[in-house]
């Protein structure tokens, strides 16, 4: 067997106390696409990092052909031919794609002035090398996301990259653009480079790769050569957790529709249809990006809708403003309690009176002593303790954060309510507090929708599932025997019966 | 486990001096008695009723300008155009009650005019999303334009106005303007307090995204306060034009700044968010203290100026600071509650 181009042995990484990487394992040949795959969390970006230098290991070897190899920097990556493409481009937009592609090194006269007519000569050259026609003098803002990564490659290639990472390429592309990336990745194999392709999609993997290597919490699980491997092997890899009884609740019975949302639809998601009823937990299942948060903001008024009506026990409900969608009756918890739930300054009695100030106020006067027992009730059932109520809300942790959000809206007691990622970066003890509490509140009678990338939690504490991929709800299933994998399956698009070439953003 | 984190920050809470906190409740009041105590000792005429209730009088304006700026600062906003509202709401005031228009609708048509102005500030902030630096920074030039435009340049005096008490007369021995001075900074102080409205005020101001989230029509409550400060500017312009008898197109020019001053003086946060219109008041006083003092004690307009500066980057460079606990606090426990 020959040496590979790159070989990674027993690479650790640690945050803290929490362990990133433990012990793994990657090698690339030249002139192979490996496909690096795993769920949110897995540790790809991790060792992606590793490999750009902007992260240092804390144990391991990485063997360029045969030799062993340090990478302290970002520049010691460039120097060993190791290139990088970043989910979001570092470019400079406002200049041309000459004035980008010669970055750093741009070509002087010998009067020590900018060689412009080399600089437009050379950026040709790269080009060229990447058989793309784009015009160099154009600026780079002006190109689509598409066409300027085909600038970041060819940068990388005119620095001689050997090794080529590609992380998550396509999330920001249409379906066309996507189209010349698989070419161009196509003749850099034949040129012999080899490339590391980060991907959720399960199709355009199946398309690309020659061997697909899988991690899971940080940890190597296998390799295999794609023609080996079913979608649904991947998928097995990837998830291979048990539910255990972190979850566990009692079963539910659901009652009437509270909310019924059609043909609902935004420049981003969409058609979307969907039904919550009363008592019910429902999960919104997919992966980063496939248009949840963005179908939970258009019910809650917060973005603008292009198109749909939502029904709200019959009636419709058209907000204008979140405010108007509260007054229907809903409630959401958004995904970053720092920037979009939480006032960091103001106590924790303001954080959570603020939504239902109406109730306790006569003639826009607020009932102080009656706001103070509410909040406190609310802490208690929460169980936030009382002398924090006077605390800036910056001064709880994470999860008591998310608890004191959580009672904001319990106080103003909304028959709706949809969660966005409640549990991240929660510790273990509050995550179980709050599936009790989304319990006891659906069992109350209130209709829950729960945006969850937790694929265990999703299933474990919901009574339905809706699987979105590329803005659209493309499986619904009861959580009962639904497995990780039925889910994952559905999210990539590995579940279709022919495997797509590429699924673009819904037209 | 949940409970011991709060815990861990009640305890740190109560461990040992906090300097910020202490700054926070009495800090500005003790840099005021400081400076009435040293004024006393070195003006000999300072200490008099007769003059603490002029003081009292002459930053009247400056205070009411700066209890409708602190709402506006409160949201995260700014208004420059405060000191030309001043001219606009006074030379229309004037112009009215000399056409004949009764006193009292004289006054509330000069405080309508000062709303009105701030309507356009709050909409164009609000709803164009335009940064209220270069709004009120444009209808600044203007309203000062339309000040001219009316007066044609020249100050209207109306020797007879109709509405001349409320610049200089007196209600049971204490001036009109400081008597509507209390009142507009009792009203402000219930409305930011006590109701529903004030605390959405806070909450645009602390993090607009999620208020927006919690249920807060922010673009109603931002246009709103440059209104609450439009009208306050209007108030303080139809009293300025009583004070001098007269419609002046060169009213309240540079007063934004002063108000500005009070109100940061007063430790609200330019950020938003955070304050109390008492601080305002207090800012408004200290400042004006100062300046009369400086004029007691003979000390030169020029100087006066330096004096003014001076004080003003202290007192904000101290509530800045207090944020830093390691340059107050003795011992090594730095650790901060938001850590």
């Amino acid at each position: 067997m020959t040496e590979p181009l790159l070989r990674l042995e027993g690479v650790t990484k640690r945050y803290g106390a929490t362990l990133a990487l433990t012990e793994v394992h990657f090698d690339l040949k030249a002139g192979e696409v490996h496909a690096l795959m795993g769920e949110n969390g897995a540790g790809k970006s991790t060792l992606m990092k590793i490999l750009a230098g902007n992260v240092a290991r804390d144990a391991g070897r990485i063997i360029m052909d045969g030799r062993e190899i340090e990478i302290h920097s970002p520049r010691d990556a460039t120097v060993h031919g190791i290139a990088i493409i970043h989910q979001e481009l570092n470019t400079v937009p406002d200049m041309t794609v000459a004035e980008n592609l010669a970055l750093g090194q741009e070509p002087r006269t010998r009067f020590g002035l900018l060689d412009r007519h080399r600089m437009l000569a050379d950026a040709r050259e790269k080009l060229g090398r990447v058989h793309s026609n784009i015009d160099p003098r154009r600026p780079l803002g002006s190109l689509s996301v598409g066409m300027q990564q085909m600038v970041e490659i060819a940068r990388a290639v005119s620095e001689n990259a050997r090794v080529l990472v590609l992380d998550e390429p396509t999330a920001a592309l249409s379906r066309g653009e996507a189209q010349e990336l698989y070419q161009i990745i196509e003749k850099m194999r034949r040129d012999g480079v080899g490339l590391v392709y980060i991907s959720h999609r399960m199709e355009e993997v199946w398309q690309l790769a020659d061997r697909i290597t899988v991690f899971r919490d940080g940890t190597y699980v296998g390799t295999g050569l794609k023609d080996e491997l079913s979608p649904s092997d991947v998928v097995g890899m990837m998830v291979g957790r048990s539910i255990d009884d972190l979850y566990h609740h009692e079963p539910r019975t659901p009652g009437k529709v509270v909310l019924e949302a059609e043909g609902l639809e935004s420049d981003a998601v969409g058609p979307v249809d969907l039904q919550l009823r009363s008592g019910e937990v429902v999960c919104m299942a997919g992966l980063i990006g496939s248009g949840r948060t963005e179908v939970a903001r258009l019910i809650f008024g917060a973005d603008r809708r292009r198109a749909g009506t939502v029904r709200i026990n019959g009636r419709e409900s058209q907000p204008a403003d979140p405010a108007d969608a509260i007054r229907d009756g809903i409630a959401m918890v958004p995904e970053d309690r720092k920037v979009q739930g939480l006032f960091q300054d103001h106590s924790v009695e303001n954080n959570i009176a603020i939504s239902s100030l109406g109730k306790l106020t006569s003639g826009g006067v607020v009932r102080r002593a009656e706001t103070r027992t509410a909040v406190l009730g609310q802490m208690k059932r929460m169980r936030l303790r009382s002398n924090a109520v006077d605390l800036p809300v910056k001064a709880l942790s994470g999860g008591n954060q998310q608890k004191a959000v959580l009672a904001r809206w319990l106080l103003r007691d909304s028959d709706i309510i949809i969660l966005d990622e409640p549990t991240r970066g929660v510790d273990i003890g509050a995550k179980r507090e709050i599936y009790e509490i989304i319990d006891a509140l659906a069992r109350s009678g209130k209709a829950i929708l729960v945006i969850s990338s937790d694929l265990p939690e999703a299933i474990g504490i919901s009574d339905r599932l809706l699987v979105m991929r590329s803005g659209r709800i493309v499986q619904e299933m009861p959580s009962r025997n639904a497995t990780e994998e039925d889910v994952m399956l559905h999210a990539t698009g590995a579940g279709s019966r022919t495997v797509p070439t590429h699924t673009g953003v819904a037209s | 486990m949940n409970t011991q984190d709060s815990t861990a920050s009640l305890a740190l809470e109560k461990e040992g001096f906090d300097f910020a906190k202490w700054w926070d409740r009495v800090g500005i009041l003790i840099v005021l008695v400081a400076l009435i105590a040293l004024m006393s000792a070195i003006a000999p005429n300072f200490n008099r009723v007769d003059n603490l209730l002029n003081i009292a009088r002459s930053i009247s304006i400056n205070a009411i300008l700066a209890a409708g700026l602190t709402f506006v600062i409160l949201t995260g906003g700014i208004d420059l155009s405060v000191g030309s509202i001043v001219a606009v709401s006074g030379v229309v005031a004037v112009v009215a009650a000399v056409a004949g228009i009764p006193a009292p609708l004289a006054i509330v048509l000069g405080m309508v005019v000062g709303a009105a102005c701030g309507l356009v500030n709050g909409a164009l902030t609000a709803y164009l999303a335009l940064a209220p630096f270069i709004v009120t920074l444009g209808t600044m030039t203007f309203l000062r334009g339309l000040a001219y435009t009316i007066t044609e340049g020249q100050p209207i005096v109306a020797s007879d106005l109709s509405f001349k008490d409320l610049g200089n007369g007196y209600l049971l021995g204490i001036p009109v303007p400081v008597l509507l001075m209390a009142a507009v900074y009792l009203i402000a102080w219930f409305i930011l307090e006590r109701t529903h409205y004030g605390r959405h005020v806070y909450a645009v101001g602390g993090n607009a995204q999620a208020a927006r989230l919690a249920g807060v029509r922010v673009n109603r409550i931002t246009t709103s306060v440059y209104i609450i400060a439009g009208a306050c500017a209007g108030l303080a312009g139809v009293i300025f034009a009583a004070r001098v008898i007269s419609a002046q197109p060169t009213a309240g020019t540079g007063y934004e700044l002063d108000a500005i001053a009070a109100v940061v003086l007063g430790g609200t946060s330019l950020a938003g968010g955070r304050g109390r219109i008492i601080g305002t008041l207090i800012g408004s006083v200290i400042l004006g203290v100062l300046s009369t003092g400086l004029v007691l004690m003979n000390v030169p307009f020029f100087t006066q100026l330096l004096i003014k500066g001076i004080v003003i980057i202290f007192a904000v460079a101290i509530d800045s600071l207090k944020t830093r606990p390691w340059l107050f606090r003795s011992g090594a426990k730095s650790a901060r509650r938001d850590a």
